[in-house]
């Protein structure tokens, strides 16, 4: 089974728009939205729920105040300042659920009880099944439930004979973003032709790199800034890239999104409510425009991961 | 770096009402490039320019942004570090205790050995407590880096100068090592880095709505929402409201991006009650100052009056000192050459 891993690094490059266009040129895969803060693939690849399941990311310690003989020991050896005095009190969104003060509380006054923080679906779309997640906001833990939704993503592929999984990953590069990397096949990193999409590449880069994970990358709305695309491209290959490719900034994305649709159903009759004609040009430029780019993109992608199999294969 | 330490705790001064980090204000969204950097450099700027003491924490350490906009000269670069087990296999008698003792099996106890997973440890200390041989000692280990400085000779604080004011931006950015898991501890170094006495604090948080955002809007005085009039836009703001909600922090809606999709953003926000304090509308050449890592205000002029509205805005919906008004009017109101 081949796994497919859209990241960032900078949010609001185009990841979600862009991986709800290849579940479709795909065809049948499974797909896995890794963004468990915010999740809005479920948006555009018209996602009928099947499954709900809660999701614990661990514990967190709560005072009986019945018990509590106001000692102050849980609140000095609380590295998280968690606890607060008269009544004695645990935050739950500071408690990291390490269970020091349960242990030490001299009048056993604490109770360690798993919380659920999260949930976690499985959801029919037309190119396949779709798992995705929502983490309870405040909570932590991201990269705990972002494996969940990876592995059952793979079980559902299983299940269903699919052998590609195309994850929609988070910005960033903390926890989360690192639990949907470890084991994929083949990264692609979407970015931006503006200095910080150059900036947050380059630490992406060196996050797949540090996991030997090959890569691709994509510069979204390349013409918002060409010289500075044409330098992040060639700053992408130095590091190893294996291919780079470039998607036109198009209305039609957002159009699209508006439609519960991805940027490549616009061309397939959907009939797309007027956004076109906007813009300081006046000017609204073809629909095919960014769908064209975003079919070559699905292509190199198909051919880097069906070399990714044969490399396997020798290896 | 302490913990729990709120940096709005220092003493008050005769006639000065206002504690030395000023008014805390987060920016944040729930879902990823919608505009927090523009919001935060720009009305850290604005307020600058303005003739106030800001300082800007870049708190989204994952990919510190600001210093492109602002371009700050960094006078100081302080590791951070967290605590991890250190265990002295001479006193180690192999009893299992800590790893028994750790809830995230960040130590493990083999037959000969004893193997910790930095990555996974949380420093809480248990397993250094608990350890009945007094075997194991904590050290740092560092996972980030906290960058101070100051937005000096830049064309920013000399405009101000030239206008009399006495504007000064102060910078603190925070940096998360590559490959290292938790952004946590160098948020809260970040935020912990109060740069003398301030009028006003800028936080740029990372997106999302889990605990490095939670940690960065901690303790604001107002929390700006960033987002756009789209549907993952409207998603991803009643997210970022939920936790905002469950914080009990006062927020407040910079529609950014305006025109480019539908109204569900406001239509939204009139259904909730949440006031919408600025809305920028789309504009190319927002978009290429921006690629360029330039300051929208200066990009594009009309857009410092609405930066200076949205502070205004700010200060009004916090309630904030009637000094601290006064002082903004006093030295905005006679330059304003740019309108």
């Amino acid at each position: 089974m081949k796994e497919l891993v859209v990241i960032s690094g900078k949010g609001g490059t185009g990841k979600t728009s862009l991986v709800a266009a290849f579940a479709r040129l795909a065809g049948r895969s499974a797909l896995a939205d890794c963004d468990v803060d915010a999740a809005d693939l479920h948006l555009v690849v018209q996602a009928a729920q099947r499954e709900e399941h809660e999701f614990s990311g661990g514990k967190v310690a709560r005072v009986v105040e019945a018990r509590c003989t106001g000692c102050d020991r849980c609140r000095e050896v609380c590295r998280f300042a968690a606890v607060s005095p008269d009544p004695y009190r645990i935050d739950p969104v500071r408690c990291e659920g390490c269970g020091l003060c349960v242990r030490l509380c001299l009048a056993e006054a604490i109770a360690f009880e798993t919380v659920v923080n999260g949930a976690w679906y499985v959801a029919d779309t037309p190119f396949g099944p779709l798992v995705h997640a929502r983490l309870r906001p405040a909570e932590e833990n991201s990269g705990k439930l972002v494996t969940i939704v990876r592995n059952e993503a793979r079980r559902v592929a299983t299940e269903n004979g699919l052998d590609l999984v195309i994850v929609d990953g988070s910005p960033g590069i903390g926890c989360p973003v690192i639990a949907s990397l470890a084991g994929a096949s083949l990264a692609l990193v979407v970015t931006e032709p503006t200095l910080s999409g150059k900036h947050d590449l380059g630490r992406v880069l060196d996050l797949t790199h540090h996991f030997r994970l090959p890569v691709a990358v994509c510069v979204n709305k390349h013409d918002l800034n060409p010289a500075l695309a044409e330098t992040i491209e060639r700053e992408a290959l130095t590091a190893g890239a294996r291919f780079v490719s470039r998607v036109r900034y198009d209305a039609t994305f957002t159009t699209a999104q508006i439609a519960g649709a991805s940027v490549v159903d616009a061309t397939h009759g959907l009939q797309m409510v007027a956004a076109a004609g906007r813009g300081d040009d006046g000017e609204s430029r073809p629909a095919a425009g960014a769908a064209d780019d975003v079919r070559r993109l699905w292509r190199s992608l198909s051919r880097e991961l069906d070399d990714l199999t044969v490399g396997e294969a020798v290896r | 770096m302490s913990l729990g330490g709120n940096a709005r705790s220092g003493g008050l001064r005769d006639g000065e009402p206002m504690a030395s980090a000023g008014l805390r204000i987060a920016v944040a969204s729930g879902k990823g490039g919608t505009g927090k950097t523009t919001v935060a450099a720009n009305l850290a700027a604005t307020v600058v320019l303005d003739g106030l003491r800001a300082q800007l924490l870049d708190a989204d350490v994952e990919e510190p942004n600001c210093h492109l906009f602002l371009r700050p000269v960094i006078v100081e670069s302080t590791p951070v570090e967290v605590l991890i087990p250190e265990v002295d296999v001479a006193r180690c008698t192999l009893c299992g205790r800590c790893s028994e003792v750790c809830e995230y099996k960040a130590i493990v106890v083999l037959p000969t050995t004893v193997l910790v997973y930095n990555e996974l440890c949380h420093s809480c200390g248990a397993c250094a407590l608990l350890c009945p041989e007094q075997a194991i000692t904590e050290v740092g280990r560092a996972t980030g880096v906290i960058e101070r400085g100051a937005v000096e000779g830049d064309a920013i604080e000399q405009r101000a100068v030239e206008r009399g004011a006495v504007g000064k931006l102060a910078f603190v950015q925070g940096r998360l090592n590559v490959g290292e898991a938790k952004p946590v501890p160098t948020v809260r170094a970040v935020k912990g880095a109060v740069a003398g006495e301030v009028d006003v604090s800028i936080v740029d948080c990372s997106p999302g709505t889990s605990c490095p955002v939670v940690e960065a809007v901690r303790d604001s005085d107002l929390v700006l929402l960033v987002t756009e009039p789209t549907p993952f836009g409207l998603n991803d703001l009643r997210l970022a409201v939920d936790m905002t909600r469950e914080l009990g922090l006062p927020f407040a809606v910079v529609l950014n991006r305006a025109g480019v999709g539908d109204n569900r953003v406001q239509r939204y926000c009139e259904q909730e009650g949440v006031p919408i304090l600025l809305e920028i509308a789309d504009d190319r050449r927002v978009a290429e100052a921006y690629s360029r890592g330039e300051l929208a205000i200066e990009a594009v002029p009309e857009l410092r009056a609405r930066f200076r509205g949205l502070w205004d805005a700010v200060v009004t919906s916090v309630g904030a000192t009637a000094s601290l008004v006064q002082r903004s009017a006093m030295q905005a109101s006679p330059t304003s050459e740019e309108r």
